[in-house]
């Protein structure tokens, strides 16, 4: 059999995977995002109502604006927490066996559904839950405190929770590739323990960092179950205006939706693959 | 005579839980020679450098830099570099930005540093390079760079991890060369832990031979080859044939062992051809192995085969009695 024959039935099962599961339904998208719809039915079309309407509300903009401000919030918590806890495994655990049991830890709270992990917050936030009844015994607070729950607040909290991990792993990982003989060398060169963070380690855990960082603004941004749930269905990101649409049947409105948020969110990793190359972590 | 800038181990001890990698060793390093420790892998030689260098805890013991108890300093504190093995340059920054490092460290500006920088890389001929990152330069251009970025802290002692077996034996050669040249240049202690006796032979001015945590052997390299104090050194530094004489072990350079008449009766085992000799192993009657080193037009005079009976002569002069 020739070479090329053979390299192209090499490529073949995952060419016909990515295109029947990734490239159709993204194709189908943006076919049904010109179609039209009235109040009973939807019809083939091509017209840019859907956009148009999309453009011209207000509320496009506010959602927008919500999920690109949940997006940064939970982004600088999760990659704050995920990079001390990479430090501390990948610095500061010398004994491999430990340093594994420890990972793993971190990842076994991952076994169970996202779901079930974001309620039960629920019980302790809520207006007479844990957390109010402790602060109130301690006599830090008199009356129960409102925005713990079904806030921003419990929002990003739960979103925090629920992504730290993509941000430790990436970052773990780019931090165990550092030679260990860098950080004696910097500190041979009379770098402080920050100095060494700030000019040895960070640069050299950019990579990582990026990894994660797009995994965690990816997964707010497409995100509604987590908004509906902590915020009590108050609060709105672009996922949840997209999950009402389909829950009216107005698919070519959710569609328009749901590309203009691809778009966007192809955007925002092309901006940050201009920082950082992060071919090499691959 | 003790000067300034003299090194000095005091009882130096490591101890890892309960085994003792470095145990007890007092030595003084002259100021502006070149040191090599040298010893088989654990030997402890290691473990002596990264104390010295103090990125490795002190059990026991220690450490005096020019009068100055430097044991507990940090290392950018007691006046000595290090070279590492892996030259563990950072791969983000480039040449320049290496080299500078410490100085940007300590605050030095930038126009400061890069000159300071410029002038060290041209120390060793690395000035066109200084723009380049690390993963761009061979071997044995990241090797230069690694020393001047060792240099820059204008340190007394400079510490070199096995600087040279990274490196395929044509640089190896080449650097050796280098280094020794640098260090004539900079009148600085160099201590260079190595585990080939080639390298430490030509580089050193003193050698230390280390052999289970302690020193086996320590003095100028000459000294050392040709009066090895025990057997372990007489075997690993080459070259020599540990037997016994009169019920004591002897040792017997293998280019004194001549080929005669007479002699020690031995069966040859082996014969190997090294262009300006040949390396003749030879069993005796009593079971010991002799290496006999021949100058080669000699042997060939009268060639030797696998199998021959041979006579062993040698200077009775020649043999130089082990301690242990």
């Amino acid at each position: 059999m020739p070479r090329s024959l053979i390299a192209w039935l090499q490529v073949t099962p995952l060419s016909l995977i990515l295109m029947g599961f990734l490239v159709a339904p993204i194709i189908m998208i943006v076919i049904v995002s010109f179609w039209g719809a009235t109040e009973f039915s939807i019809y083939p079309a091509f017209q840019f109502d859907n956009y148009e309407f999309l453009f011209g509300s207000p509320v496009t903009y506010k959602v927008f604006l919500a999920t690109f401000k949940y997006a940064l919030i939970t982004w600088a918590f999760t990659l704050v927490i995920g990079f001390t806890v990479a430090y501390f495994l990948a610095f500061h655990i010398r004994s491999q066996p430990i340093q594994i049991a420890l990972f793993l830890l971190c990842t076994i709270p991952f076994w169970t559904s996202n779901i079930i992990r974001m309620i039960s917050w629920i019980p302790f936030l809520g207006r007479n839950g844990i957390a109010n009844q402790t602060l109130i015994s301690w006599g830090v607070i008199d009356a129960p405190l409102d925005w713990l729950l079904y806030s921003d607040f419990s929002v990003i909290l739960a979103f925090v929770h629920l992504y730290t991990l993509f941000m430790v792993v990436p970052i773990f990982n780019t931090m165990m590739r550092i030679d260990k003989s860098l950080l004696e060398a910097a500190r041979d060169g009379g770098a402080s323990g920050f100095q060494t963070l700030r000019h040895v380690i960070i640069p050299l855990t950019k990579p990582g960092i990026m990894i994660g960082t797009i995994f965690v603004v990816t997964l707010v941004m497409g995100d509604f179950i987590t908004v509906r749930f902590m915020s009590g269905s108050q609060k709105a990101n672009v996922g949840r205006l997209i999950s009402n649409d389909i829950a009216l049947l107005q698919y070519p409105s959710a569609a328009a939706t749901a590309v203009v948020l691809l778009c966007t969110v192809l955007i925002v990793i092309a901006i940050l693959m201009r920082f950082v190359n992060i071919r090499k972590e691959l | 005579m003790r000067t300034g800038y003299d090194l000095e181990l005091v009882h130096l001890t490591k101890r890892y839980g309960d085994t003792v990698a470095v145990r007890d060793l007092n030595y003084v390093f002259s100021a502006g020679s070149y040191v090599c420790l040298l010893g088989p892998s654990g030997c402890g030689k290691s473990s002596t450098l990264r104390m010295i260098a103090g990125h490795e805890s002190v059990s026991d013991g220690s450490i005096v830099l020019d009068g100055q108890d430097v044991s507990y300093l940090p290392p950018a504190k007691r006046g000595t570099a290090m070279m590492f093995q892996s030259y563990a340059l950072f791969p983000h920054l480039t040449v320049r930005d290496n080299v500078g490092f410490s100085l940007r460290m300590k605050g030095v500006d930038k126009p400061t540093r890069d000159a300071k920088a410029n002038e060290l890389l041209e120390l060793v001929d690395m000035g066109e390079y200084a723009d380049r990152l690390p993963a761009q330069l061979s071997g044995g251009q990241q090797q230069r760079v690694a020393l001047a970025r060792a240099l820059i802290t204008e340190p007394k002692v400079l510490l070199l991890d096995e600087p040279l077996s990274a490196l395929d034996p044509f640089l190896r050669v080449r650097m050796r060369s280098e280094l020794k040249r640098l260090q004539r240049e900079l009148g600085i202690t160099f201590i260079h832990v190595t585990h080939g006796q080639d390298e430490a032979l030509a580089l050193a001015d003193q050698m230390v031979v280390m052999n289970n945590a302690v020193i086996e052997q320590a003095g100028p390299a000459r000294e050392v080859f040709n009066a090895p104090r025990t057997e372990f050194v007489a075997r690993f530094m080459g070259g020599h044939n540990v037997i016994s004489f009169n019920g004591a072990k002897v040792a017997l350079r293998a280019d004194e062992v001549r080929l005669g008449a007479t002699g020690l009766a031995a069966t040859v085992a082996g014969v190997e051809y090294q262009g300006a000799h040949v390396a003749l192993t030879a069993m005796t009657e009593a079971g010991e192995e002799v290496l006999a080193l021949v100058p080669e037009a000699k042997f060939f005079n009268s060639p030797k085969n696998p199998g021959d009976a041979v006579n062993l002569a040698w200077d009775e002069g020649r043999l130089h009695r082990l301690q242990a």
